[in-house]
């Protein structure tokens, strides 16, 4: 067997997802490659090179795969990948747009937002917002695979010596163009990978009471994230939103602040090793999931919270 | 110009999903369904195009059982023009779903596909994208903004790190987040109006896709499920479990 995996990166750093996802490939077994595809990415190339259990890692390096767009992608990584057994990505947003472009034009199925893998052709993911858990197996030549990287742990980014092989195929399909971008700028740790997470839900009001989560994060090395209804409501940028259809954390510790616990919210953080619930009311349903549940008001239980933090802290 | 927008017939969001016993799937006897939440979306997306005078006409298509022409006509009644019911009592896998719909692009020719992200049952988030690729159509997936401009679309895209702008050719294919609008509800002369609007059915066969699955479900089980824990007194309380208890900070 024979594994692809597409690296996640911004063109200069390799992202730890990556780390995450080559720990899948080799729970499937087999020769992993990993495919770096981006613009003057070569420090991108050198990182997946020495992560645990690379053979070789493919760069192929071109404006037409600078901002990652899944028309150009999709074709590229559908020619470089027909000759593997599986290809791997994380399930981010780039991997969940030009996979299935990928799995389309190879003719096969994709297996998204994989959590365990049972042998090289069954794999086990949620469904349902996570509450049903399907066991499914692939008939198909070629496995494409989204993995989602909080279920596995990632490999060691140190040690590995791989092979780089510069690739010249260009895929420009000439159907998009970048345009623009906003990027949330945050000294903090990446949410979907940090160690602790401090969410606010609609509790929190409006934006600027946000703050006083930030402080409490910043006090831990935390991130911050939130509800959708935080989000919908203009509080906080999207790319805060944890949940089905959001982003999926599973932190040593997640701090839920003024968030009631829908389904839909509980999808991307229940796997925390740790839950903490702080909510005005004692029927919220988040509190049957939290590990300490603290009835209060946010405004407070929060400042309180940054009080005693600095004390043991 | 036309737009095409895909709905989804699936098990209402707000309904308490159940494993079945036998592990063969979740209990869908006698439950609550109705359209997944991100084709309400899409299809009123379609509508304030419509409402612009960008979109001239909006062709609604589901797949699915007799039963999924609820959610077209819901789509009619919430401003669609005429629907298309891909009729089949088999499971249809996104693959599949895919070639339908390219299929009806084929026939139909539309400028724009509008879709919902993912829907809320199999959570697989892959339909639009696969059709776009089958029909070498750009894409904007996530989207939380679309712009029409002459032969263009800009579409701004919920990224994992903010948000992304880009420019597809027309015709394109894309796919709603969230925060693209708030649908409407359908009023009742709407609803009563939609039942005269025109609604062709037809089966996978006449479109000549075969739509046997290629990924079969062995178990579905139930999430392990995680313990209430206790409840804290105060703040003090709390970060002294979380230190010396929990031992997380
Ligand atoms: C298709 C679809 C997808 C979705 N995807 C997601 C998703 O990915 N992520 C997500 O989060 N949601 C998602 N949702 C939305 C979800 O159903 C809920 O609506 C949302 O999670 C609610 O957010 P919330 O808990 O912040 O708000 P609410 O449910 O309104 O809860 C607010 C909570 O704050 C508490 N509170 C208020 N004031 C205070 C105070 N002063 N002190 C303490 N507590 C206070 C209240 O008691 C309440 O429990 C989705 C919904 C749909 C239909």
């Amino acid at each position: 067997m024979s594994i692809l995996v597409i690296a996640e990166h911004d063109n200069s750093s390799l992202k730890q997802a990556t780390l995450n996802v080559v720990a899948a490939a080799k729970a499937i077994g087999g020769d992993i490659d990993v495919l770096v595809a981006g613009e003057n990415c070569g420090a991108v190339a050198e990182a997946a090179a020495k992560a645990e259990g690379v053979n070789k890692v493919l760069v192929a390096d071109n404006a037409a795969y600078g901002h990652f767009l899944g028309e150009n992608l999709g074709e590229l990584v559908a020619e470089v990948g027909k000759g593997y057994s599986h290809i791997l990505a994380a399930a981010g947003t780039v991997g969940k747009d030009f996979m299935p472009r990928v799995a389309a034009l190879l003719d096969v199925a994709q297996v998204s937002d994989i959590m365990r893998v049972e042998s090289e052709d069954t794999f086990v993911r949620p469904i349902y917002a996570g509450n049903a858990i399907a066991t499914v197996k692939s008939s198909d030549s070629i496995k494409v695979i989204t993995v989602r990287p909080t279920a596995f742990d990632p490999v060691a980014g140190e040690g590995g010596s791989a092979a780089v092989e510069q690739l010249d195929v260009v895929k420009d399909a000439g159907l998009s163009q970048f345009v623009s971008e906003e990027l949330a700028k945050s000294d903090r740790p990446d949410l979907a990978s940090a160690g602790i997470v401090v969410s606010g839900g609609r509790g929190m009001q409006n934006g600027d009471n946000f703050k006083m989560l930030e402080q409490v994060a910043d006090l831990m090395g935390a991130a911050v994230g939130a509800s959708r209804a935080a989000v919908d409501a203009g509080f906080v940028p999207n790319d805060m939103q944890v949940g089905q259809t959001g982003k999926i954390v599973a932190p040593q510790l997640y701090i839920a602040v003024g968030i009631s616990g829908a389904i839909q919210h509980l999808a991307g953080m229940s796997d925390s090793k740790v839950i903490v619930a702080i909510n005005k009311d004692e029927e919220a349903p988040i509190f049957q999931v939290a590990d300490y549940g603290l009835v209060a008001d946010l405004f407070e239980a929060v400042p309180q919270l940054e009080e005693e933090l600095k004390k043991v802290l | 110009m036309k737009v095409l927008v895909a709905v989804k017939r699936v098990i209402d969001y707000n309904v308490k999903v159940r494993v079945k016993p036998d592990n063969t799937g979740v209990d869908l006897a006698n439950v609550k369904m109705a359209m997944n939440p991100f084709c309400e979306i899409a299809v009123e997306e379609a509508v304030r195009l419509k409402e612009k005078g960008v979109a001239s006409e909006i062709v609604v298509v589901s797949i699915g059982p007799k039963a999924a022409q609820e959610q077209i006509r819901t789509a009619l009644a919430l401003g669609a023009d005429r629907g298309i019911h891909v009729e089949t009592d088999e499971e249809v896998q996104s693959l599949e779903a895919a070639k339908l719909l390219k299929s009806v692009v084929e026939k139909e020719e539309p400028k724009l596909v509008i879709l919902g992200k993912q829907s809320i049952d199999s959570d697989n988030n892959q339909t639009g994208q696969m059709l776009a690729a089958l029909t070498g159509m750009a894409q904007g997936t996530f989207a939380s903004e679309v712009v029409v401009e002459g032969e263009k679309v800009n579409v701004t895209r919920e990224v994992d790190g903010g948000l992304m702008t880009v420019s597809l050719n027309l015709p394109a294919v894309v796919t709603t987040d969230l925060r693209l609008n708030e649908p409407r509800y359908a009023s009742l002369p709407n609803i009563m109006k939609a039942k005269k609007k025109p609604l062709e059915s037809m089966s996978p066969a006449d479109l000549g896709v075969d739509i046997a699955p290629r990924l079969s479900t062995l178990k579905v089980e139930a999430p392990a499920s995680r313990q209430a824990g206790v409840k804290v007194a105060d703040v003090a309380e709390l970060v002294d479990k979380l230190k010396n208890e929990a031992k997380v900070i």
